[in-house]
């Protein structure tokens, strides 16, 4: 994994438009690969069938209206639903050849290896060091020096290190909203997963912040893989390589972004993405 | 005021009648005045509480002077009175009792909030209102004839075998197993706070957000980081408030300490013998208090429990201070 120089987000300009996601360059691998998933919440069948590829080191967007089931899918990926009684998942879900619905999967390590991003900043009930170190103590027994190297990389690439540099020790319950945000992204991807879901990472955030955290997406993408949950399809456009349109708890199309939002195939997708319904 | 607000104001005035107005404001001064005078009863009765414990306590405190807090000598019939065996039996009583009921309170708790099938969860929180609810007659009565007895049979025999020679733990638990005394007062004691810090830190556990719960699994918890790294830091004014309500609980208990801890004004090295407590003193002896100095000593003891309390009050406080202060 390539952290080496993550220098050069703290100047760059946010991209507020559509970039040239035209042609993603092949071979790609799918990282995750859902097999006809069906969800239940007791006796409600949430997600219908659900098949798609999520590929390496790719943002993949899930988009559509409000209960179409798309965080539904989103919180399948780390076994989140698995917190909630009468909550289950049926099908197959491979993460490198393993089904991960498996019940004998290890969830912790599951987890650790699929991080995930809430709509709403939660930053834990301790320093912003802290926050970050966290995670890493979870799995790793690190001396102090490599700790700090690696809280102070995660910060970097959350472009968040020169905001909070000279404050480690202080809350994180202390931070802006935005600034929150980009400390439970760092947190996230200080642990070194492999995919990173993003369940609406911007819809608590203030223009400035949420285009900070776009750039920040687009920045990770060379490292890990990125599943984002969004009800705001111009960061779809933005940052996404790949597009997948839910409704009603099926997935209606999936593609490349440029084909998905100029040429869908499906009715109900140019209906959506053109703002007649939802 | 432009034309439109004009236009509204005069409407309004004309919809509103006047007695409607004065009942209303009749209304607020009467609950204004109402509220305030039953905020400051509670300062007047407070403030009476402790000027009549000062000057019914003041013959003990002028006779024996600061020598009250450090005598163990109880004797009636001499009238010489010293308070340190009742102060030390509450405050070891309530250690006792702490330090068995915060464990297993946390743990019913976090069981609860966190893993509990919702099957189990509505029994054992109904359980658990119930043993709040039992009076603390009963419990003295079962702590005499039925808890007593088993320990003396089964389990201080034990006890003091297993640690006979053992520094500092030997002479602990040394001496013969009488059933009653100051360790049986402290299990009593620790079932009872039990309910109040149980659902006291229940409640508080469930306020912490879900969300907050989930990032940390999201991050490979498991269910103890998250309860011991994020739920419990977030929870932490009300799990001490919840502990401080279970120790002022444990401090006052009175009528089912008097039947288990032996009554015995001595303070003995071993926690399996019988001891005394402030409000069990008083219970037990304020009938026979005929002299006036022997019930003023008994005054003076109640004031004692209270400036007791009011420490503990004021240490809790402190941590809380100390806490915040910490977490920035």
């Amino acid at each position: 994994m390539n952290e080496a120089n993550p220098a050069p987000i703290q100047t760059q300009k946010p991209y507020l438009t559509p970039r040239d996601t035209s042609a993603p360059k092949l071979p790609m691998t799918e990282k995750v690969s859902v097999r006809d998933v069906n969800f239940y919440y007791g006796d409600y069948r949430a997600l219908k069938s659900i098949s798609m590829p999520i590929y390496d080191k790719k943002v993949t967007a899930l988009i559509g209206p409000s209960g179409c089931g798309k965080s539904t899918l989103l919180r399948i990926f780390n076994r989140m639903y698995d917190l909630y009684p009468k909550q289950r998942a049926d099908g197959e879900i491979l993460f490198e050849g393993k089904n991960l619905l498996d019940p004998k999967q290890d969830l912790n390590l599951l987890r650790a290896r699929i991080g995930m991003v809430f709509q709403k900043p939660t930053p834990f009930p301790m320093s912003i060091y802290d926050n970050i170190a966290f995670g890493i103590r979870l799995y790793e027994k690190v001396p102090k020096s490599e700790l700090d190297d690696r809280v102070e990389t995660a910060l970097k690439r959350a472009a968040l290190w020169d905001e909070v540099k000279d404050k480690l020790n202080q809350s994180g319950l202390g931070l802006s909203g935005g600034q929150q945000q980009r400390l439970c992204i760092a947190r996230s991807i200080a642990v070194r997963p492999e995919v990173l879901l993003l369940d609406e990472p911007t819809s608590a955030l203030d223009p400035i912040a949420t285009a900070k955290v776009e750039e920040l997406i687009y920045q990770l993408k060379s490292d890990y893989t990125i599943c984002i949950v969004t009800h705001n399809m111009q960061q779809a456009a933005r940052v996404a390589d790949f597009t997948a349109f839910m409704y009603l708890g099926e997935l209606v199309e999936f593609g490349e972004t440029s084909q998905v939002f100029t040429k869908p195939k499906q009715s109900k997708t140019e209906d959506y993405i053109t703002g007649r319904f939802g | 005021m432009n034309q439109v607000a004009s236009v509204a104001s005069r409407a309004s005035a004309q919809s509103i009648n006047a007695s409607a107005l004065r009942r209303h404001t009749l209304w607020d001064a009467a609950l204004r005045i109402g509220t305030r005078a039953a905020a400051v009863t509670v300062l007047l009765l407070l403030a009476g509480v402790i000027v009549t414990l000062i000057e019914g306590s003041w013959l003990a405190f002028s006779t024996f002077g600061p020598g009250f807090l450090s005598t163990e000598t109880w004797n009636p019939v001499k009238e010489e009175f010293g308070a340190l065996a009742p102060i030390y039996g509450t405050v070891v009583t309530s250690i006792i009792a702490m330090a068995i009921g915060i464990p297993i309170s946390l743990g019913i708790a976090i069981f609860l909030t966190e893993l509990c099938p919702p099957s189990l969860k509505r029994s054992i929180s109904t359980a658990i209102e119930l043993l709040a609810g039992i009076p603390s007659i009963i419990y003295g009565i079962w702590g005499l004839f039925v808890l007593a007895p088993f320990l003396q049979a089964h389990v201080q025999p034990v006890v003091i075998g297993t640690f006979a020679g053992v520094p500092f733990l030997g002479a602990l638990f040394a001496g013969p197993p009488y059933g009653i005394g100051v360790f049986t007062a402290g299990i009593i004691l620790s079932i009872m706070v039990l309910p109040y810090i149980t659902s006291v830190t229940r409640d508080v556990f469930e306020t912490v957000p879900p969300v907050l719960k989930e990032s940390a699994y999201g991050l490979g918890c498991t269910t103890w980081e998250v309860v011991t790294k994020v739920v419990l830091p977030f929870t932490r004014t009300g799990v001490i408030g919840g502990v401080m309500l279970g120790l002022g609980r444990a401090l006052g208990e009175t009528m089912a300490v008097t039947f288990v801890i032996g009554n015995a004004h001595r303070i003995s090295g071993s926690i399996l013998a019988p001891g005394t407590t402030i409000s069990a003193s008083i219970a037990n002896e304020f009938t026979e208090a005929e002299t006036a100095l022997y019930s003023s000593s008994l005054i003076a003891l109640g004031l004692l429990l209270f400036v007791i309390t009011f420490i503990v009050l004021a240490i809790a406080r402190f941590m809380l201070y100390r806490l915040k202060q910490k977490a920035g």
